[in-house]
């Protein structure tokens, strides 16, 4: 839906990496030794944002390389809750400034992967931008603390029209909305309004909403008969994160940051995995999932999905049940891949 | 006691087991129902102010989960929320545990689920300052965290539970969820012996969910505000079997009422004898002991556990998991047979009773 960015000189693209903390690093690196293994015609721009940090100018630099770019890779860059509050988060900071208004998670059962619900097929698209996530706190009275919770009809219209576009390129028949607005009338009722303002202009697609308590039991219970989901931010996140765990876990499942100019490409539940950094232990499928959705933004026809799920029928890591190291897995993707020859078409 | 009926399965459950269990005089159960109806198509809040008046007059009530239409004014406020706002009881209690027998997908969970229901997101407060652009306000205060955090503390303690995580999301709701879990933090300090960590709720629903990286088992006791309750419950209830099978407990210092844990009124089951009456005897039981009735309490309980451990209840429930929402093929199960097990079960105990005495009551709490 997006036109591939201008930042291609003599055939090759130059995409902004921030590595992010705990194993985002580790993973990106060996993310950057498959690509040069198999000669995509990728550069990478690191740029290290130092979440330890109270000024902005890190996160600044990563937003102007970004723009500059118009795609990166990205691990998450942890947020410390116990720094002032004055320090927001970077991620979230990262999403307003771009504007990357839709998170998109595709949550698909994969092969060779045991989880207790099988053939699950959820796309869930998330507004990225406001909702809960706007920041907006103040103490009006010592002791008691407004969290502003802003929705918009501009922001509810742009993420609804974005998903049923979505829904109807990738021939999908049924969108969700999840909303909250039973008790939060007119925040979840209007964006409820704009999903169905939108829905009616889409008679092939079948519309219809839950609550988002009546949902994520639905997911526990019988998650196949979801399609695909739209919802505000918060949600968003919790829905999320209940289809990564069924599907396998977080170091499964790639997620993508889209706005109208520029993707951003990082694991789905955004986690930073500290207790695991450094250990050869991480689940680098997500990440390297999430290198192959930009690169089909790209438009660079590498086919590289099949040898990512391939290894899964053969190896598995710690998180999934199995005694595979990080290094262990990239090695048999990287073998899998010479095996077939070459990809790019 | 008053008797709140609510809507669709509620309220025929709530009238069934006062008919068959309660009142019969085999139970001989030392309870009058005040029976208040509440009608939630009405735009005026007479019904509930009668209700809460009732509440306030008898102290208890059990309750059906009264519908609120999203598509009725603004100015209609959720009855259940009106109920737990006007009355205080900040405390919302739930206990998730697998039951015997009941198959589902992961076993031995035993999670005990403490909501702070008064203010968190459904403050109800919201405004339309410019047109297109609404604001939400989601209050956290000092008084009502340190609250429900001494609260969850104090339960944790007097049921020998040794491990307590706060829920919250304050990486991103830094001065609102990081006051909740600051005050958390001062009421753990109060009580070293017993455990307190924190969990994201992203990484809280996962853990929930995912199969092999961690399992619900991990959780003793969880706080948390409000909205994150009402998810987190609803994914814990499902773990165990679903809404049918989970009571829950409003408490404050002066009125208690129960309920079952969904918010739903399960309208497409409504009437037609299939509903689950688990989660509402299950409550009344709560009720039962709230009131000191423990022998009444663990005659149902006994009844109403051994009963659900039967093969062919067990079926429907397990049937009822499985079917997917487009074959669903409900089996014409009556449900009544369940209660009548229970009163059976429950008649034998009690002339057991008499001749050895009451028992105090082993249910779970």
């Amino acid at each position: 839906m997006l036109q591939p960015p201008p930042a291609k000189y003599g055939g090759r693209h130059t995409v902004t990496l921030i590595p992010g903390d705990g194993i985002g690093p580790e993973l990106l690196n060996h993310v950057r030794e498959v690509f040069r293994f198999s000669c995509v015609p990728v550069d990478f721009e690191v740029v290290q944002v130092n979440s330890a940090l109270e000024t902005e100018d890190d996160i600044s630099n990563a937003i102007t390389a970004i723009r500059r770019n118009g795609v990166a890779l990205k691990g998450n860059i942890e947020t410390k809750h116990t720094m002032a509050p004055s320090v927001k988060s970077r991620n979230n900071l990262l999403r307003t400034s771009l504007d990357l208004f839709a998170n998109v998670m595709h949550c698909q059962s994969l092969p060779g992967v045991q989880t207790r619900h099988k053939n699950i097929d959820i796309m869930i698209i998330r507004e990225n931008t406001e909702g809960e996530y706007s920041s907006l706190e103040h103490e009006s009275v010592s002791g008691v603390v407004e969290s502003l919770k802003i929705i918009t009809r501009n922001n509810s219209l742009r993420i609804a029209d974005y998903a049923f576009r979505l829904a109807r390129e990738k021939g999908r028949q049924r969108v969700t909305a999840v909303h909250k607005a039973n008790i939060m009338k007119l925040g979840d009722g209007l964006f409820l309004q704009c999903c169905r303002e939108v829905a009616s202009g889409y008679p092939d697609i079948t519309f219809d909403s839950m609550i988002v308590d009546n949902t994520t039991m639905q997911l526990v219970s019988k998650p196949q008969q979801f399609d695909v989901m739209v919802m505000p931010n918060l949600y968003g996140n919790v829905v999320s994160n209940v289809c990564a765990g069924l599907v396998g876990g977080p170091g499964l499942v790639p997620g993508a940051n889209y706005g109208r100019d520029y993707a951003v490409f990082e694991t789905a539940t955004r986690n930073t995995g500290k207790s695991i950094a450094d250990r050869n232990i991480a689940n680098p499928t997500a990440m390297l999932l999430a290198s192959c959705m930009m690169l089909d933004h790209l438009n660079i026809f590498v086919v590289c999905e099949r040898p990512v799920l391939c290894f899964l029928l053969q190896l598995h890591t710690a998180d999934i049940g199995g005694q595979g190291t990080t290094s262990e897995v990239v090695q048999s993707i990287m073998r899998i891949i010479q095996s077939k020859g070459q990809l790019t078409a | 006691m008053t008797l709140i009926p609510g809507d669709g399965i509620r309220r025929e459950l709530a009238n069934h087991m006062r008919g068959s269990v309660f009142v019969t005089t085999f139970c001989c159960m030392p309870v009058d129902f005040e029976v208040v109806n509440v009608d939630s198509s009405v735009t005026s809040e007479d019904d509930i102010s009668n209700a809460i008046m009732a509440i306030r007059r008898n102290g208890v009530a059990l309750k059906g989960n009264i519908e609120t239409n999203h598509n009725l004014p603004t100015g209609y406020r959720s009855r259940n929320n009106l109920l737990w706002t006007t009355l205080d009881l900040y405390a919302n209690v739930m206990r998730c545990q697998s039951l015997p027998s009941v198959r589902t997908r992961h076993r031995n969970i035993d999670i005990v689920i403490i909501r702070e229901s008064t203010e968190g997101e459904y403050s109800n407060l919201e405004h339309k300052n410019v047109p297109g652009v609404v604001e939400s306000l989601k209050i956290i205060t000092r008084t009502k965290s340190l609250r429900i955090a001494d609260f969850t503390f104090r339960i944790a303690w007097a049921k020998g539970r040794r491990r307590v995580t706060a829920v919250h999301k304050a990486n991103i709701m830094k001065l609102g969820d990081g006051l909740f879990l600051e005050c958390c933090r001062e009421v753990a300090s109060g009580y070293p012996e017993i455990t307190f960590n924190s969990m994201i709720v992203d990484k809280t629903t996962i853990q929930h969910t995912c199969t092999l990286v961690s399992r619900p088992q991990q959780f003793n006791v969880m706080v948390m505000p409000n909205l994150y309750g009402n998810i987190v419950s609803n994914v814990c209830a499902r773990l165990v079997g679903g809404p049918g099978l989970v009571p829950g407990a409003n408490y404050v210092q002066d009125y208690a009422v129960f309920e079952t844990v969904s918010g739903m009124t399960g309208h497409s089951l409504a009437n037609h004898n299939t509903a689950n009456p688990t989660a509402m005897l299950l409550a009344s039981c709560l009720l039962l002991d709230h009131l000191k009735l423990h022998a009444y309490a663990g005659m149902i309980g006994t009844a109403v556990l051994s009963t659900v451990t039967e093969t062919q209840v067990n079926d429907v429930i397990s049937a009822q998991l499985d079917t997917s929402q487009h074959t669903r093929k409900f089996k014409a199960f009556a449900w009544s047979p369940l209660c009548y097990h229970a009163q059976h079960v429950a008649r034998t105990k009690r002339l057991n009773m008499q001749y050895s005495g009451l028992a105090t009551c082993s249910l779970p709490t």
